[in-house]
């Protein structure tokens, strides 16, 4: 929807806890201050590797990170490497966030699910997923499968327990509304009870795509062929610290791409929420 | 389009009570009232004098403990859409714009252009004209109970039920809304029953007043209210009424402390 018909009558509406950004002043804060101080600790960084402070051996100079980024990117390694880890991860994480929200609108609507699944659930659910690493590999070897597994698994739990919750917190009021309309057990589904869990959901799904990148990561360190985890570890056997900080780097980059990437998805979705800024 | 033959609403020995720890709490006994198609009836009380509790049995959200509730020829067993019901809160869905709500109110099989036009028609029946594609947190409280009377009315109700609606509003608002619905009222010829407990607001809506006392929760007294609309709040006859009313909730609390004089 355009901006015009959202501000028919804002003048009704509480003011936005957020900055203003006509200020000048405030515009700065919000975007450059928080440049400052990544860009003081890099410069720190490389004035210390100059000065002898720090061995290159053990952790590259910003500047000579920067020379193998730029080789690696040219010659096609790192983006070779980063897209087969992103490809396992979209896999993994719709099937994991997949199989999250369906499992979660069962148990999340029937107690006698909840009830049956209480034991296997609380029993799946602590075991750190590089503890399934192993296992799965003997299943299904080293190859793709294993990994995108790894992932499903790590994705799958933060989106079921963010469904289960969204499901749960829906409001006695709107449910009533609803009976007193006489709308049928579909329609309070979709238009009432998933409605008022999307916020909660979205929650999980970010969460669910965090651990879904550092699963991939995890499990390509312990044992695979392609990838950003095998990268850095391929790296590390053949002593180059500024190719091991090049897929360090590049991983957090991934990350906050993603996340932001997300968070602009939940912001168009969900511009009824008025908790939700920009 | 003409409204389903509007019929009389008949509560007859009702009762409800709740089990709480075990024990049994007795929120309505005997209450017999019959309420004529088209009639305005308000509710007035104490809080947990149990008129909210009636009106949630009337709409159906509640189970009946004893006697029935007749509409029409019909005995009521749950919520259905010839009853229409207007909360304190709007409780608009926050996801859906002012147009969809009311069209989220339309009852299910409705052709897609009947549909249409019937939320077209209530948007302006209450008087929201270019505000469909507002979300309810874009409206003030008055304008969101005005997008809930809407939702409301669209299945035209044989009865409207309003479970103090105009109580979150500022005084304002409140007379404002109060002209509103009577407006309304007079335009679409719905049965209405408003809960509230505001004496003035139910002696200026109201054709009859219902005055209930708490423990138990029973009707006390049905004041007539035969003054011609609109009324003037400060009129001698509205007075009266007015005195009427307060003296079935203070009287008795006010004698004792003229003697102490």
């Amino acid at each position: 929807m355009d901006a015009a018909e959202l501000e028919i009558i804002d003048a009704d509406r509480p003011a936005p806890v957020s900055l203003n950004f006509k200020r000048g002043g405030a515009w700065c804060r919000y975007y450059l201050l928080p440049l400052v101080v990544p860009a003081l600790i890099l410069l720190a960084w490389e004035l210390l590797s100059r000065r002898g402070f720090i061995r290159p051996t053990i952790l590259p100079a910003p500047s000579a990170i920067w020379l193998t980024f730029k080789d690696m990117a040219i010659s096609g390694e790192l983006f070779g490497h980063l897209k087969t880890s992103l490809v396992r991860v979209f896999q993994g994480f719709f099937l994991g966030a997949g199989l999250g929200i369906a499992a979660g609108i069962l148990i999340g609507l029937s107690p006698t699910v909840e009830r049956a699944l209480v034991l296997v659930t609380g029993l799946l659910r602590p075991i750190p997923i590089i503890a399934w690493v192993p296992v799965l590999i003997l299943w299904m070897g080293i190859d793709e499968s294993s990994k995108v597994t790894v992932i499903a698994i790590g994705s799958f739990w933060p989106v079921l327990l963010s469904v289960i919750h969204g499901i749960r917190n829906t409001d006695r009021k709107y449910l009533e509304v609803a009976r007193v309309l006489e709308k049928s057990r579909l329609v309070l589904l979709t238009k009432v009870v998933l409605p008022s869990a999307l916020p909660s959901i979205f929650t999980g799904l970010r969460i669910g795509i965090g651990i879904a990148w550092m699963s991939v990561i995890g499990a390509e360190l312990i044992a695979a062929s392609s990838g950003i985890g095998y990268m850095i570890m391929y790296a590390r056997e053949l002593s180059q610290p500024d190719v091991m900080l090049v897929g360090v780097v590049s991983i957090g980059i991934t990350g906050l791409v993603i996340d932001f990437a997300l968070r602009k998805v939940e912001s168009r979705l969900l511009k009824w929420n008025v908790n939700i800024c920009g | 389009m003409a409204y389903e033959e509007a019929r009389p609403l008949t509560i007859s020995r009702l009762g409800k009570q709740y089990h709480i720890d075990g024990g049994k709490v007795q929120a309505l006994t005997e209450v017999n009232l019959e309420v004529g198609s088209g009639e305005f009836i308000s509710i007035v009380g104490a809080s947990g004098c149990g008129k909210s509790t009636l009106l949630r049995l009337i709409g159906g959200l509640e189970q009946i403990s004893q006697g029935e509730i007749v509409l029409g020829d019909e005995p009521i067993r749950g919520p259905k859409v010839d009853r229409g019901m207007v909360f304190q809160e709007a409780r608009l869905l926050p996801w859906l714009t002012v147009q969809q709500n009311i069209t989220f109110g339309c009852r299910s099989g409705l052709p897609k252009a009947e549909r249409e036009r019937l939320v077209t028609e209530h948007i302006a029946l209450v008087g929201l004209n270019g505000f469909e594609k507002a979300f309810p947190h874009q409206l003030s409280g008055g304008m969101q109970q005005r997008a809930s009377i809407a939702r409301a009315l669209v299945n035209r109700p044989k009865v409207l039920l309003l479970d103090e609606p105009f109580g979150a509003l500022d005084a304002f608002t409140r007379i404002q809304m109060q002209q509103e619905i009577l407006r309304i009222w007079e335009l679409e010829k719905t049965t209405m029953i408003l809960v509230t407990h505001d004496i003035d607001e139910a002696i200026f809506l109201g054709d009859r007043v219902v005055v209930m006392s708490s423990r138990p929760g029973t009707i006390k007294k049905i004041v007539p209210v035969a003054l011609p609309r609109p009324r003037d709040r400060s009129s001698y006859d509205f007075v009266q009424i007015r005195k009427d009313i307060y003296s079935e909730f203070f009287g008795e609390q006010q004698k004792p402390f003229a003697y102490a004089i």
